[in-house]
């Protein structure tokens, strides 16, 4: 086999290639390239190189050394009447090989999984990747991982975005030239012998932080070999609130854990345990959505959120107290001293009722109740919250404390500000920033960037030319998580590791290897640095343990075990106050864009943000009152001043958001951060200081209006009385959302078909489809959605969706095929929401069959409405027609045709829609096709739960179920027979074949009469 | 065919002793030909009219230039969206096609009723037709996604056995209009013959004599070709006149079949019809009023005409308001959420102005017209069938608009507004109209010489 390849070879391109050349140069190959094309690359061979110069090695030489000038001109009509053929297949330079023998597990057309791990903030997610031929094309959770039970959440779904995104940084430079990696080994290593005879002094690592354990290894040996350097972990939506705490309330960082399957009662103190990007996030929304299920009758989980902004998780409380964040600490203090936690204090009277009646529940519940404190709350409330726990006897049964996730956690904000003290000094020679954007994100008392510029020698390791870049020497450009080795730990310790799914793009270096230069051989991959650490963690057969840990996801039982921490009472000192009269400025991370690293990823952007429906930009979240109030309307730009630093931002009014008090997202304003995400919105981080980082003293002044926000859902309230025709009830009795509370729910489980219309299925005009095989469908649990999005960027993800910018979704044409309707119920103070994800309902009386003109959207044999790509001439008479108004329309030409990156991103098996094209949601038509072939070969029929589509598979909240209704054992089936079942605009006669389950609440029957209604 | 001693000419068809005749005494066949072929033949080219025909041509320009550039980007350089998924293109086909109307009902179905008053404004009534049907027949194609695959609307043969999907009321739509637009052509070319053989006769130059010779097929007006003649006509009449009404019915059907509330509805068509009459017979009289004044023509277009015009856009306009009458009777009727409330938002909601607006153009503003002053002063009715025109397009816009901003789910409720290219192609077509009604007065004998002769007393054939 290798005899003929050589041959094959050697036809091919000169230069004689031996095996034993190519062993003997791979053995002193500590220079040679990391990732190769072709064993003649490897090898460094002469031949290589030549063919590299020459592109038609064999041919160029044909030609005489001294051409005639008839020669020439021969040549050259030659050579353009060629150019064009081509033009039409560019051949790579290396010698291709088709595969004559298949590698083992590929089978072209059927794309393998990997498991894998995403390292997000110092918390690993885990993730199945898809890869079609060697490119990893779509991200899904692990339903083996331990923390992950199958879901996944915006950040990992979008994760694919980014690694194909064309504007990352592609090469190494220094001061903005070119260089080689070699170049930068040569300038390290001199300053490094500086450092070895300082000990290190002048070296300090700013990185983000993390929770590998190689790199914490890492970082040990970096130690060592330099004692007196400094590594200094910042991000700016860090913990150090939280860890702060847990400092107070034990005297030592623990990490906290919550089981919300075992909590009756949940009490959050503004936290926001079930959107994305908070730790554990799948595993809370999972346990969350389990418990709430009304079928549990009494054992339904009650909810109360005490919440300054209001965000998707307490939209689905069952009580909310709308609170300045700067008055969250009072409440808590109140209610610690109602449950004996220590706190005490006075709350204002419009709270009294609420705090007694959450003590009274929370005492009823004793060892099954949990409070949930938010990360960017005071240390003072994570301390009542933990005695609070303790009163309650939750530590063990609903709350579980352990050793930290994170790798040598540190206060991040005390550190950066020593090293800025540092620098500024002139004590730091040596500046290396790892995956850190400091520049753009730390806060703005520290004068980052200037004391940077202080620094002899500043190298940035990172996936992006940022605004870092800007003051940095070197930059090394980095590998995502997709391309690396590495490994990272979940919420509750399991240790994963992340393999590559593909060499680097751009033949970045990953941190593991960009670090490793310092103590070791610049040389050393990162499956090398990687394996070591394992091979002396792992007792036993390491390499099936490995293998086994590779194809998991997960090394087992490297979960934390519970620690026995004893609290010290919630007698803690007071976090800083901020006068009832001044107005307070909330920041928050954003729920989409995170901390604005997540800025260029065009999936993100797009997708309307949880509660707001926003997208595009960030806004100054105020109450509608506190707007009336102040004469703002929506669209105002109001100047935000904190301590004389100020910033211009559009005015949201946002319902139930407490008064007095602002919200602006972190993460916009970003001034580097590639085609997507420069210059859209505003940086809060400007406003933001170190000793102020979640709230502020503000004030807020009106300097302009009229600013335009991109927000794809037309209405949002249930019912409006400013509105033509006034208040009605359940949007204008189009019984779309439908709810109970528990005890009517009891009393009348079939409340969600009462006071609706239905017709009978017989009155339509046309004979009734019959389904002899399959016939799909699907229920969504609108309890169980907790408003967080991922279904819509999974979709995006799976379909080959296209980003349309903001103009266009002004416009109302975004083409996300799901989408997420959130409603408000009652008045602006405190409304109810409700998150209702709307697909294509894929009627069986389809409005849209019958009014396409050319029969590009048609009845399929299992149910549902094909949508004819090559056959549609684009009228759009099916989204007219459609009362769901879930059909897309390619206005422009959306897709990028060019870019290479995108090609290699897309899926497969969807097709890429052009211009002048209506497309919808197809029930992911792709994966049932999967499937039932696969069932067809096996000679059997499609399992229960073998189908699943992009959307359920990411959900969190497990509110998406899919299947096969002609099985009456199937759970879609089971769940489409309870009450709770209902269609969207039953009357229409459409008959969808998705379906909702209507909400049921389990409010607190004391504080039943307060409920704005 | 004349016969009979009832068979007055219409010149002392008086049914009121005040009312204006439909021809001014004192023509001849001599008068009445020159008259109508001068304008061609012998009337220079004024300034008016090349300042005219130069306006209308820029708007041409426009109308190019904004349709390359829509074939080149795609629809989405409209205003257009989802929900509002149709937008100017629809509005103007509508209205344009409503337009259109005029043309085959004066020459059809006045024909058969022997209103012979119709035949001194049939001509240019049926020019006007062809021009508004053409211009309509472009928003059809214009607003598709891939227009480039237009012809899959058709039912031809096609290699993989696919037709077009025939319970869509567009395949409906593609058969009227394309049958009406090639009877209202062939109606409007047979008509034209004899006078195109009168032309030849009277061409002075023989590059136009032999133009008008080629179109004229041979005519040599002999008594044998005059009965064949009079047979095709009344043939082709009959067959036009269905389509009068059937046109603007299927066109109807896009919105009727749909189940938008505000579209879904029975009282469509006829509401349609009688919509498309009224803004056609305003069209004539936009038309009329000022090629009359400015050709000397008062003595063949009358008051009479102008009057008669000014009735039948009356009791038309009166069964457009009876229509929304009843739409909003049944709307409140029916007691369903979805209808209510589309009334309350043409009422009261964002377009609401709109939907005002076209109350006052479509029904208050013409009620002027029971006054016979009003009828005999050509400003008035100049400006009134301005006011309709104007009216019934916005009548369109709400009906495509306003029900589609905001149908079932109040959370895809959206809003549309036109952009500059949506007004490009319409001022477009507009000016692609003007155009060639320009050219079509200074080309073609504007009024039927051959049927205004038969009107003289000199036509009278007295029986021995």
């Amino acid at each position: 086999m290798e005899k003929e390849s050589l041959v094959k070879i050697e036809a091919v391109c000169p230069g004689k290639m031996e095996l034993a050349v190519v062993q003997e140069k791979l053995s002193r190959a500590k220079s040679g390239p990391q990732y190769w094309r072709s064993l003649e690359e490897l090898a460094q061979s002469d031949g290589f190189f030549e063919m590299l110069h020459r592109e038609f090695p064999r041919q160029a030489s044909v030609w005489p050394e001294g051409t005639s000038r008839r020669d020439f001109l021969k040549l050259m009509s030659a050579s353009m009447a060629l150019a064009g053929l081509s033009a039409c297949v560019k051949m790579p330079l290396e010698p291709i090989v088709p595969y004559v023998r298949q590698p083992n597990e590929v089978i072209l057309g059927k794309p393998l999984f990997f498991a894998s791990a995403m390292p997000f903030g110092a918390y690993g997610s885990p993730v199945l990747v898809e890869s079609h031929e060697g490119r990893p094309t779509k991200i899904e959770g692990n339903p083996e991982h331990p923390a992950g039970l199958g879901a996944s959440d915006v950040f990992s779904q979008a994760s694919i975005l980014d690694m194909y995104d064309p504007d990352r940084s592609q090469t190494i430079t220094y001061v903005g030239e070119l260089r080689t990696w070699s170049d930068y080994v040569v300038a390290l290593k001199g300053a490094l012998n500086t450092q070895k005879a300082l000990q290190g002094a002048g070296l300090r690592i700013l990185s983000s932080p993390t929770s590998s354990p190689a790199m914490g290894s890492l970082m040990e040996q970096v130690q060592a070999a330099f004692p007196q350097s400094k590594w200094v972990q910042w991000e700016p939506v860090n913990r150090d609130n939280v860890r702060a705490g847990s400092q107070l309330a034990f005297g030592q960082y623990v990490e906290t854990r919550y089981n919300l399957d075992k909590a009756d009662i949940i009490l959050s103190l503004d936290g926001d345990f079930i959107s994305s990007g908070f730790p554990g996030f799948l595993y809370y929304a999972r346990q969350f959505a389990a418990r709430r299920n009304p079928d549990l009758k009494q054992k339904m989980s009650r909810f109360y959120s005490i919440q300054s902004t209001p965000t998707n998780t307490s939209g689905k409380a069952d009580h909310r107290l709308p609170v300045r964040a700067s008055e969250v600490e009072q409440v808590a203090r109140a209610i610690a001293a109602g449950l004996g936690a220590g706190g005490g204090g006075s709350v204002p009277p419009q709270y009294q009722k609420f705090v007694a009646a959450v003590v009274k529940d929370l005492q009823a519940h004793k060892g099954a109740a949990v409070v949930i404190p938010g990360d960017n709350q005071p240390p003072a409330v994570h301390a009542l919250a933990h005695a609070m726990n303790a009163a309650l006897g939750a530590s063990g049964n609903t709350v579980i404390y352990t050793e930290s996730v994170q790798v040598k956690p540190q206060d991040q904000t005390a550190a950066l500000k020593d090293l800025v003290g540092e620098m500024n000094a002139g004590k730091v020679d040596l500046l290396l920033i790892v995956g850190a954007n400091p520049v753009y994100d730390a806060p703005a008392d520290f004068g980052f960037a200037d004391a940077m510029d202080k620094v002899p020698l500043r190298v940035q390791h990172g996936l992006y030319q940022d605004e870092t870049y800007d003051h940095v020497h070197w930059h090394i450009n980095g590998t995502h998580y997709l391309e690396q080795w590495g490994d990272t730990r979940a919420f509750d310790g399991t240790a994963s590791i992340v393999q590559p799914l593909i060499a680097p793009l751009y033949n970045g270096k990953s941190a593991y290897e960009f670090l490793f230069a310092l103590v070791g051989s610049s040389e050393t991959g990162g499956y090398e640095i990687v394996r070591k650490y394992w091979q002396g963690q792992i007792k036993g057969d390491f390499d099936a343990a490995w293998r086994k840990a590779l194809n998991d996801g997960y090394i087992a039982d490297t979960a934390f075990p519970a620690k026995a921490v004893s609290s010290k009472g919630g007698n803690v000192p007071a976090g800083n106050r901020i006068s009832p009269d001044v107005m307070e400025v909330i920041f928050r991370r954003d729920p989409l864009i995170y901390d604005g690293s997540k800025a260029n990823n065009g999936w993100l952007q797009e997708t309307p943000k949880p509660i707001t429906n926003l997208c595009w930009d960030n806004a100054v979240l105020i109450s509608p009152n506190q707007a009336k109030k102040s004469g703002l309307v929506t669209g105002d730009i109001v100047e935000i001043d904190v301590n004389g630093r100020k910033v211009k931002g559009p005015i949201w009014p946002q319902p139930g958001h407490p008064d007095n008090s602002i919200t602006v997202f972190l993460g916009y304003g970003r001034t580097k951060a590639g085609r997507v995400g420069t210059d859209v919105g505003f940086s809060a981080y400007k406003l933001r200081s170190s000793d102020a980082p979640w709230y502020a003293e503000t004030k807020i002044s009106k300097v302009g209006e009229g600013f335009g926000f991109a927000h794809p859902q037309g209405f949002q309230y249930i019912d409006f009385s400013d509105l033509p025709g006034g208040a009605s009830d359940d949007l204008y009795g189009r019984h779309v959302i439908r709810k109970a509370t528990l005890q009517d729910f009891i009393k009348n489980p079939d409340f969600a078909h009462e006071g609706a219309e239905s017709v009978p299925p017989e009155m339509t005009m046309y004979p009734a489809y019959q389904y002899t095989e399959l016939k799909w469908g699907m229920t969504i649990d609108m309890n169980s959605c907790i408003g967080c999005k991922t279904c819509i960027v999974a979709c995006q993800a799976e379909n080959n969706i296209p980003v349309v910018g903001k103009e266009q979704t002004m416009r109302g044409r975004q083409m996300q095929w799901l989408r997420v309707d959130v409603y408000y119920e009652g008045g602006t103070e405190n409304p109810g929401m409700y998150y209702q994800p709307v697909p294509c309902q894929q009627c069986e009386d389809a409005p849209c069959e019958i009014v396409c003109p050319v029969g590009a959207t048609v009845h399929s044999t299992e149910g549902l409405n094909d949508m004819v790509y090559n056959r549609c001439v684009g009228t759009r008479y099916c989204s007219n027609n459609c009362p769901y108004k879930v059909r897309r329309f390619n206005f422009l030409l959306w897709q990028d045709w060019t870019t290479p990156q995108y090609k290699m991103m897309r899926n497969p098996e969807v097709s890429i829609r052009s211009r002048g094209v209506m497309e919808k949601c197809t029930y992911c038509v792709q994966r049932i096709a999967h499937g039932r072939i696969t069932a067809e070969k096996e000679n059997r029929k499609v399992r229960d739960g073998e189908v699943i589509t992009a959307c359920q598979q990411a959900c969190p909240a497990g509110a998406i179920v899919f299947g096969d209704l002609n099985d009456p054992n199937s759970r879609v089936s089971k769940i489409k027979a309870q009450q709770r079942n209902y269609n969207l605009l039953e009357d229409l006669n459409t008959r969808p074949r998705t379906s909702y389950m209507a909400i049921v609440q389990n409010p607190n029957p004391e504080l039943e009469t307060s409920e704005p209604s | 065919m004349r016969e009979g001693p009832e068979e007055k000419t219409i010149l002392q068809d008086m049914p009121w002793p005040d009312e204006p005749p439909v021809m001014m005494p004192g023509q001849t066949y001599g008068t009445v030909t020159d008259t109508i072929a001068d304008a061609v033949l012998k009337r220079p080219i004024g300034v008016g009219w090349l300042s005219g025909l130069f306006i209308a041509g820029m708007l041409v320009m426009v109308l190019l230039v904004a349709v390359t550039y829509l074939f080149i980007r795609g629809v989405g350089i409209w205003g257009i969206e989802i929900p509002v998924a149709w937008g100017f293109a629809i509005i103007n086909f509508v209205w344009w096609i409503g337009i259109g109307h005029a043309g085959t009902l004066i020459s059809a179905i006045l024909l058969l009723l022997k209103q012979t008053w119709r035949n001194s404004i049939n001509r240019f009534a049926e020019a006007m037709t062809l021009f508004a049907v053409a211009c309509a027949g472009m928003f059809p194609l214009l607003h598709m996604g891939r227009p480039w695959l237009a012809y899959w609307m058709f039912p031809y043969p096609s290699s993989m056995g696919v037709w077009p999907q025939f319970r869509s009321p567009l395949v409906w739509d593609v058969f009227a209009v394309s049958t009406y637009a090639t009877i209202s052509a062939v109606f409007w070319y047979v008509g034209l013959v004899p006078d195109f053989a009168t032309m030849r006769e009277k061409a002075q130059h023989p590059l136009t004599r032999k133009l008008y010779g080629m179109f004229a097929m041979g005519w040599r007006g002999s008594a044998r070709h005059w009965k064949r003649y009079e047979s095709l006509y009344l043939l082709l009449a009959g067959l036009a006149t269905p389509l009068v009404l059937s046109v603007h019915t299927v066109v109807s059907f896009d919105f009727a079949v749909a189940i938008v509330p505000g579209w879904h509805t029975t009282i469509f068509p006829p509401y349609f019809v009688a919509g498309a009459i009224y803004s056609g017979f305003a069209m004539v009289l936009v038309l009329a009023i000022p090629i009359r004044k400015y050709y000397h023509l008062e003595a063949l277009i009358t008051m009479r005409h102008l009057q008669n015009s000014a009735k039948v856009m009356l009791a038309t306009g009166l069964i457009v308001g009876y229509g929304y009458f009843f739409e909003t009777f049944i709307g409140m009727y029916s007691g369903s959420t979805y209808e209510r409330f589309m009334l309350q938002n043409r009422w009261f909601g964002q377009y609401a102005p709109l939907y005002w607006a076209l109350i006052l153009c479509n029904i208050l503003i013409p009620q002027i017209l029971w006054f016979p002053k009003m009828r005999s002063n050509t400003v008035v009715l100049f400006l009134v069938s301005l006011d309709v025109l104007i009216g019934m397009w916005l009548e369109r816009f709400v009906i495509v608009v306003t029900s589609l901003s905001r149908d079932y789910l109040p959370s895809s409720w959206g809003h549309y507004a036109p952009t500059r290219w949506d007004w490009a192609i319409f001022l477009g077509t507009i000016g692609f109209f003007s155009a060639a009604m320009f050219l079509f007065i200074r080309i073609m004998p504007a009024i039927s010489i051959f049927e205004m002769r038969q009107l003289l007393p000199e036509a009278e054939v007295k029986a021995e």
